[in-house]
């Protein structure tokens, strides 16, 4: 079981932080790949909202294939939150909120010296990211 | 119902078989302490009311959890491609020929993997040995409808196939 990789999107489709630990195959250049993966994100929202025979609360939580598992996170204010893992990970939105209120909330939007709306530079989230995730009961540092 | 729908798509994308069977479940949560009024039976893989009567709850009715810990078992490895959102969950089975089953149901039902193949396999014996079908047409076969219905059925009641059903 193991955490292939995570992407940290805005309101606006800007993607605000990318970070990897298990990833077999590149595909393509990273911004390509970043407004790939929020386009799909999109698409697929809408699609679940137009298929969903009850109204949602929550809407879309995850997908997966026969290879990996993406799981999705999105805050009211259109924060999205996106992790793959492989395929033994149970439902994690609790993880996904807390990388959102604990790491991304308190290290990225309550510090002043922060922009929003652009990548985030900060290397205490990505150092504090990297530690919260490798702290994860379902990661594992063989590559699953 | 606790399947939605199911539809089934060709290899250029095309619909070619829709079915929509959406009837709102009456859900009541009510909290009980022991002794409890009612008597319940295994039944078929699920725990239902054999007698008695209490607050709505009659003969028939299913336990959907204990103490809130779910009774069915939510997340079984499907290994064919899933997609989840809190009210439905949106099952695909692709075939080696490019056609898609795709079934909605609810989070909950079990054994949707059995249930895609079992349609696949209606698909083959109703529709494609059906001398008046097409293939990647519209599938307007009454044998594959009335088939389809009872698999559905059936999958909701117990849930697997057994080999040769």
């Amino acid at each position: 079981m193991t955490v292939h990789n995570l992407y940290l999107f805005d309101r606006n489709g800007v993607c605000l932080h990318y970070s990897e630990w298990h990833r077999k195959k590149q595909a393509g250049i990273p911004k390509e790949e970043y407004k790939l993966m929020y386009g799909m994100l999109f698409s697929i929202r809408s699609f679940v909202s137009k298929m969903s025979p009850l109204d949602m609360k929550d809407g879309f939580l995850a997908f997966q294939t026969s290879r990996y598992k993406l799981h999705y996170y999105e805050t009211p204010t259109g924060i999205k939150v996106v992790m793959n893992t492989d395929l033994g990970v149970g439902p994690i939105r609790d993880v996904l909120h807390h990388i959102y209120s604990a790491l991304y909330v308190e290290l990225v939007v309550k510090n002043p010296l922060c922009p929003l709306g652009q990548t985030v530079q900060s290397e205490l989230f990505r150092s504090r990211l990297d530690s919260y995730v490798r702290s994860l009961p379902f990661f594992s540092a063989r590559a699953g | 119902m606790a399947i939605f729908s199911v539809y089934v798509v060709n290899k250029a994308g095309g619909l070619i078989y829709q079915l929509d069977s959406y009837a709102p479940r009456a859900e009541a949560e009510k909290t009980f302490s022991y002794p409890l009024d009612l008597l319940l039976k295994l039944h078929d893989e699920r725990v239902l009311v054999a007698f008695g009567q209490r607050d709505g709850i009659r003969v028939g009715h299913a336990v959907l959890a204990i103490n809130g810990m779910d009774v069915n078992g939510r997340y079984t490895a499907d290994g064919k491609e899933m997609l989840e959102t809190d009210t439905f969950k949106l099952h695909c089975y692709q075939t080696l020929t490019g056609i898609k089953f795709v079934v909605l149901a609810d989070p909950r039902q079990a054994g949707i993997d059995s249930l895609l193949r079992k349609i696949y396999e209606i698909y083959s014996d109703f529709a494609l040995k059906n001398p008046f079908y097409s293939l990647e047409m519209p599938i307007r076969c009454e044998l594959f409808d009335q088939n389809l219905k009872l698999a559905l059925e059936v999958a909701e009641k117990a849930g697997t196939f057994g080999p040769g059903s």
